[in-house]
C-alpha cells in the first residue's frame, strides 16, 4: 500500500466540482496532512467534463501520479476519463439512482459503491448537497474522522447562515453512516491518519498575489484571462486593506499602461496575464524598459499559440518573454519552481524591478497557478520580507543628479548603469522620459554616441545585477552524478518525485538542476560540460530552455554589432572583420 | 517650488518646438501652460502624458514630470499616474489619431471611469507627422494621399462619444482663440472628474480645409449664448449632435458626478513604502488555514 492517497471528484462543469474538491482539500490540510491538488477543466461554464484531484500524504507531496484510489463520479464519463488510473483497490462512489448510471457497471476489480447521494442530500435539507454526502461517504471509506470536514464546511458556507452549515454537516454524516451500514462487508483498505501539524493551503496565483502585497505592491491593473485571473481576484478586496487598488482594464493594452503610469508615479505596480495578453502587452513592454520603469508582469502561461488550449498546461512563452518586442532591451525573467516560490520570487521581482529599474517577468504556468499545495505557515514569513527600492532619490539628494542647468538626469550614464530615480512631486526632480531613444535628460536624440551610450548603459544594469545578486539554481538528487537533468518552472516537484522512481540499482544516477532565474541566469557551462548526458525537461514542443542552455555553452562566434542607427560602411566593416579575425 | 510664485513660463522647457511655423499646437500648449499656472500648479506636482504624433512632442516642450508614451495609450498611463498619486495634477495630451483612432477604445473607458484628469486633444483633422493622411476626424470628402477621393465615411464625433460614455466635462476650444482656450482648459483642470477638451489645432502644412479661417468663421462660442445651459443634458446633446455647427466652449458639465477616487476610495499617494511587508500581512497567511 502506498503512503499517499489519490482522490478525485468529477462531473460536468457547474456540478460544484471545484468547491467540493476545495472543501475536502482544506479538511485534509486542517487535519495535518499534506495536499497537492490538480484540476481538469475546460473553457466552458456548464457541461463537458471537469475534475478536481487531491493527492494527500502525511509527507510532502508535490506532483500528481498516474493512480487514482477513490473517485466520486457524478457522471459516467468521469469513470471513462479516469479508467487508466483506476486499479484493483480503487473505489468509485456514484449515485445509481441517476438515470445515466442505470446500466452502469464498475470496471472489473474496481469496487463501486452505489450510494443514493441525492436522496440522502434531500433528507439533510436539499439535493444541492449531494457532493457533501459523497464527501461524508469518503470519510467513512478512508477512515477519516468526519469532524475534520466540519471546519472546512464552516469556512465554505460562512456567509450562508448557521442552518446551511448544519445541513451540510448533517449531509456529510448521512453519507458516512450509509457507507458504514450498507457496505459493512466491503474491504476498504484506506486510512487517512491525522497529525498535529497546521498547514496552509494555497495555489500559485494566490501566492503571487500575496507576494505582491507583502512586497508593497499598491497598484494592480489587469484584464481577466485564464489562468491568471486568480491573481486579480485574490488582490481585489485585499490590496485595498493595504492602501492599494485594483483596476480592471478594458484590455491588456490598457492594463500595462495603467500599471506603467502608476509605476511612473512611484507606486510598486504590477499586472498579470497569460500568453495572449503578453502579446498585447509587448507593444508597451519596450517603453517600460527603455523609460527604465520598474514594473512586475506576472505571466501565467497556458497552452498556445493563439487561443490554443486555454485551460491546459504549457511552458511555451519563454522565447516571448526573453526576446519579445521589437528592438533590443534588457528585461529580467524569474520563474518560480513551486507554489511557495511564487510568493518568494514575486517579492524578489519587485525588489529587482526597482533596483535595476526595468520590467521583471514572474512566470508561472497553468498547473502551478491552479495547483493548491500545503505548506507550514512559516514558509511565508512576512518578517523576512525586505523592501529594497534602489536608487530612489529624495529632495536632499536631487542636486547631485542635476546637470549644470539644474535639470535632473533620469537616465544618467553611471558606472553601474543604474540612474537615479525621482518620483513626481519631488522638488527639483522634474524630468520626462520617452520611448524614443533619449539622452540623460530623457529627451529625444538621434546622436549616435548618445544612442550607443544609452544602449550600453541599459545592458550594463544586467552586468551589475550579475555581480550583486545571487542568481542560483536549486539542486536535487546526487550532486556527483554523471547525468544532469535541467528544469525550469513547475516541473521541479514532479522531477524530485520522479527521482524516487529512479532509485533502483540499474537506474541512472542523476543530478537535478532546477533553474528559477531565466534572465539573468546562472551559468551552467561547468555543470553541462561535467555531465555525460544532459536532459532538459520542459512542457513545450521545441525545448525553448534547452536552446538557451545550448546557446550559453556554445562559444564559436565572434560578433560584430552596429546599433548606432547608421549603416555599416564597407571600408570600416572590412577593417573590423580583419581585426576580429586577427 | 511654491505654487504661488509659479509663472506659466516655468512650464516651458528649454527645448525649441519643431512644429511648423504657424502650427496650432503652439497656441494649444501655451493655453495649457497658462491654465496650469493659473490654477496654482507647479511643474514639480504636474504630470503630463503625451501620445505619438506632432502633438506628442508637447511633453518635451513643456516642463513638468512627463512621459511620452506609446501611440494611443496616453490615457491609461495618465489614469495610472493619477490613481497612484492623487496629489499630482495630471494632464494628458495627444492628437485626434492618438485619441480617436488607435486609442479610441481607451478614450471611452477613460471617460466612463471619470478619473480626475484633463485630456486635451489637439485635433487638426489630419495625420501631420506622417505627412498628410486622413484622420478619424477628417471630413468624408477630404482628399489625402491615402484617400484620394476622401475617406468616404463620416468623421468621428468625439464629443458625442464622450457623452455616450457618460462624460462629466465635455468641451471644445480653438488654439487661436488664446483667451477662451486657456479659460476652458482652466475649467477642465478645476472640474472634479474626467475632462475632455477637444482643441482645434490647425495643421498649416497638410490641411487646407480645416484652417484658421474656417474655424474663426464657423465656431459658435456658447459662452455668448445666454440661453445655453451647460448643465442641461438635452440641450448639450442637441448641440453635440448638431452636424451643421461647430461649437466652442463647455458643452456639458455634470458637477455632481462622482469622480473615480471618491467611488473607489483611492485617495492616498502610493509611492511611500515601509522597509518590510506592510502591517497585517501575516493575516494574509492565516487566511489559507
Amino acid at each position: 500500500m502506498h503512503d499517499d492517497l489519490n482522490w478525485a471528484i468529477g462531473g460536468e462543469a457547474g456540478d460544484g466540482i471545484a468547491s467540493t474538491g476545495k472543501i475536502f482539500a482544506q479538511a485534509l490540510s486542517r487535519a495535518g496532512r499534506h495536499v497537492f491538488t490538480s484540476k481538469d477543466f475546460a473553457s466552458r461554464i456548464r457541461g463537458g467534463y471537469t475534475a478536481y484531484k487531491v493527492r494527500t500524504s502525511v509527507d510532502q507531496v508535490q506532483s500528481v501520479v498516474d493512480r487514482l484510489d477513490i473517485l466520486i463520479a457524478l457522471t459516467e464519463r468521469t469513470v471513462d476519463e479516469n479508467l487508466d488510473e483506476l486499479h484493483a483497490d480503487s473505489i468509485i462512489i456514484y449515485d445509481g439512482d441517476r438515470t445515466e448510471f442505470a446500466d452502469f457497471e464498475s470496471p472489473a476489480e474496481v469496487t463501486g459503491l452505489d450510494i443514493p447521494l441525492k436522496d440522502l442530500a434531500e433528507d439533510a435539507g436539499g439535493a444541492i448537497m449531494r457532493n457533501i454526502v459523497a464527501l461524508g461517504a469518503v470519510c467513512a471509506v478512508a477512515d477519516f474522522p468526519i469532524e475534520n470536514l466540519d471546519e472546512s464546511l464552516e469556512k465554505r458556507f460562512s456567509g450562508k447562515g448557521e442552518q446551511i452549515i448544519e445541513n451540510n454537516k448533517q449531509a456529510a454524516r448521512l453519507g458516512a453512516e450509509y457507507v458504514a451500514e450498507e457496505f459493512e462487508d466491503v474491504t476498504l483498505p484506506y486510512e487517512l491518519e491525522t497529525t498535529d501539524e497546521d498547514y496552509v493551503l494555497l495555489n500559485g496565483d494566490e501566492a503571487i498575489g500575496m507576494g505582491a502585497i507583502a512586497a508593497g505592491c499598491r497598484f494592480y491593473a489587469g484584464y481577466p484571462i485564464t489562468p491568471a485571473t486568480d491573481v486579480m481576484e485574490y488582490l481585489t478586496g485585499r490590496i485595498e486593506q493595504f492602501g492599494g487598488h485594483v483596476v480592471q482594464a478594458e484590455d491588456e493594452l490598457a492594463a500595462i499602461n495603467l500599471a506603467l503610469g502608476a509605476a511612473r508615479a512611484g507606486a510598486r505596480s504590477m499586472t498579470a496575464t497569460s500568453g495572449p495578453g503578453i502579446d498585447l502587452m509587448s507593444e508597451t513592454f519596450g517603453l517600460v524598459a527603455t523609460s527604465e520603469t520598474p514594473l512586475v508582469i506576472a505571466n501565467v502561461m497556458r497552452s498556445g499559440p493563439s487561443t490554443g488550449m486555454p485551460t491546459k498546461q504549457e511552458q511555451g512563452d519563454l522565447n516571448m518573454m526573453l526576446k519579445g518586442g521589437h528592438g533590443e532591451i534588457p528585461r529580467f525573467v524569474v520563474a518560480p519552481t513551486s507554489v511557495a516560490e511564487c510568493f518568494h520570487k514575486t517579492v524578489e521581482a519587485f525588489n529587482l524591478a526597482e533596483k535595476y529599474q526595468l520590467p521583471v517577468y514572474v512566470t508561472a504556468d497553468l498547473s502551478m497557478a491552479v495547483t493548491e499545495r500545503t505548506y507550514p505557515p512559516e514558509e511565508f514569513d512576512m518578517d523576512a520580507v525586505e523592501i529594497e527600492r534602489g536608487k530612489l532619490v529624495d529632495e536632499d539628494e536631487i542636486s547631485a543628479w542635476q546637470n549644470d542647468t539644474e535639470q535632473f538626469r533620469p537616465h544618467a550614464d553611471t558606472a553601474d548603469g543604474i540612474s537615479p530615480r525621482a518620483v513626481p512631486g519631488t522638488e527639483g526632480g522634474v524630468h520626462m522620459s520617452t520611448g524614443l531613444e533619449h539622452d540623460e535628460l530623457g529627451r529625444r536624440t538621434e546622436d549616435t554616441d548618445v544612442r550607443v551610450d544609452q544602449v550600453d548603459k541599459r545592458y550594463r544594469k544586467v552586468d551589475t545585477a550579475r555581480e550583486r545578486e545571487q542568481f542560483d539554481y536549486r539542486e536535487f538528487g546526487d550532486s556527483d552524478a554523471d547525468n544532469l537533468v535541467v528544469s525550469w518552472g513547475s516541473n521541479e516537484g514532479t522531477i524530485v518525485e520522479a527521482l524516487e522512481y529512479l532509485d533502483g540499482d540499474d537506474d541512472p544516477d542523476i543530478r537535478v538542476v532546477s533553474v528559477p532565474y531565466i534572465y539573468p541566469r546562472p551559468d551552467l557551462t561547468d555543470e553541462v560540460e561535467a555531465a555525460d548526458d544532459v536532459v532538459v525537461v520542459e512542457a513545450n514542443a521545441t525545448g525553448q530552455f534547452a536552446d538557451v542552455i545550448e546557446h550559453d555553452v556554445l562559444e564559436r562566434v565572434t560578433r560584430i554589432n552596429n546599433y548606432t542607427g547608421v549603416d555599416f560602411k564597407a571600408d570600416e566593416l572590412a577593417a573590423e572583420i580583419t581585426e576580429s579575425l586577427a | 517650488m511654491s505654487s504661488e510664485n509659479v509663472r506659466f513660463t516655468d512650464f516651458k522647457s528649454d527645448k525649441q518646438p519643431t512644429w511648423c511655423p504657424g502650427c496650432g499646437d503652439f497656441g494649444t500648449m501655451n493655453g495649457m501652460m497658462k491654465a496650469l499656472a493659473e490654477t496654482g500648479n507647479s511643474p514639480d506636482d504636474t504630470f503630463v502624458v503625451a501620445g505619438i504624433g506632432c502633438s506628442g512632442k508637447i511633453g518635451t516642450y513643456m516642463r513638468s514630470y512627463a512621459l511620452h508614451g506609446v501611440h494611443g495609450r496616453a490615457l491609461p498611463v495618465g489614469t495610472g499616474v493619477k490613481l497612484a498619486n492623487p496629489d499630482l495634477e495630471v494632464m494628458v495630451a495627444g492628437g485626434d489619431g492618438d485619441g480617436y483612432s488607435i486609442g479610441a477604445g481607451h478614450f471611452i473607458h477613460a471617460v466612463r471611469r471619470n478619473v480626475d484628469i484633463t485630456y486635451v486633444v489637439m485635433d487638426n483633422r489630419i495625420y501631420g507627422l506622417t505627412k498628410g493622411q486622413a484622420s478619424p476626424t477628417s471630413r468624408s470628402d477630404f482628399e489625402t494621399s491615402t484617400s484620394p477621393d476622401g475617406p468616404k465615411q463620416p468623421p468621428v464625433n468625439p464629443l458625442a462619444l464622450a457623452m455616450a460614455a457618460g462624460g462629466s466635462f465635455i468641451a471644445q476650444s480653438f488654439s487661436s482663440d488664446a483667451l477662451r482656450h486657456q479659460e476652458i482648459v482652466q475649467e477642465a483642470i478645476e472640474h472634479d472628474g474626467f475632462s475632455l477638451v477637444n482643441t482645434f489645432s490647425p495643421c498649416v502644412t497638410f490641411n487646407d480645409v480645416d484652417t484658421y479661417d474656417y474655424f474663426r468663421d464657423s465656431l459658435v462660442d456658447l459662452s455668448e449664448d445666454d440661453d445655453y445651459d451647460r448643465h442641461d443634458y438635452d440641450q448639450a446633446k442637441d448641440a453635440i449632435l448638431d452636424a451643421g455647427k461647430e461649437y466652442l466652449g463647455v458643452l456639458y458639465q455634470d458637477e455632481d458626478s462622482t469622480p473615480y477616487s471618491e467611488a473607489h476610495g483611492v485617495t492616498e499617494n502610493m509611492a511611500e513604502l515601509p522597509d518590510g511587508a506592510p502591517d497585517g500581512a501575516t493575516d494574509l497567511v492565516r487566511e489559507f488555514y
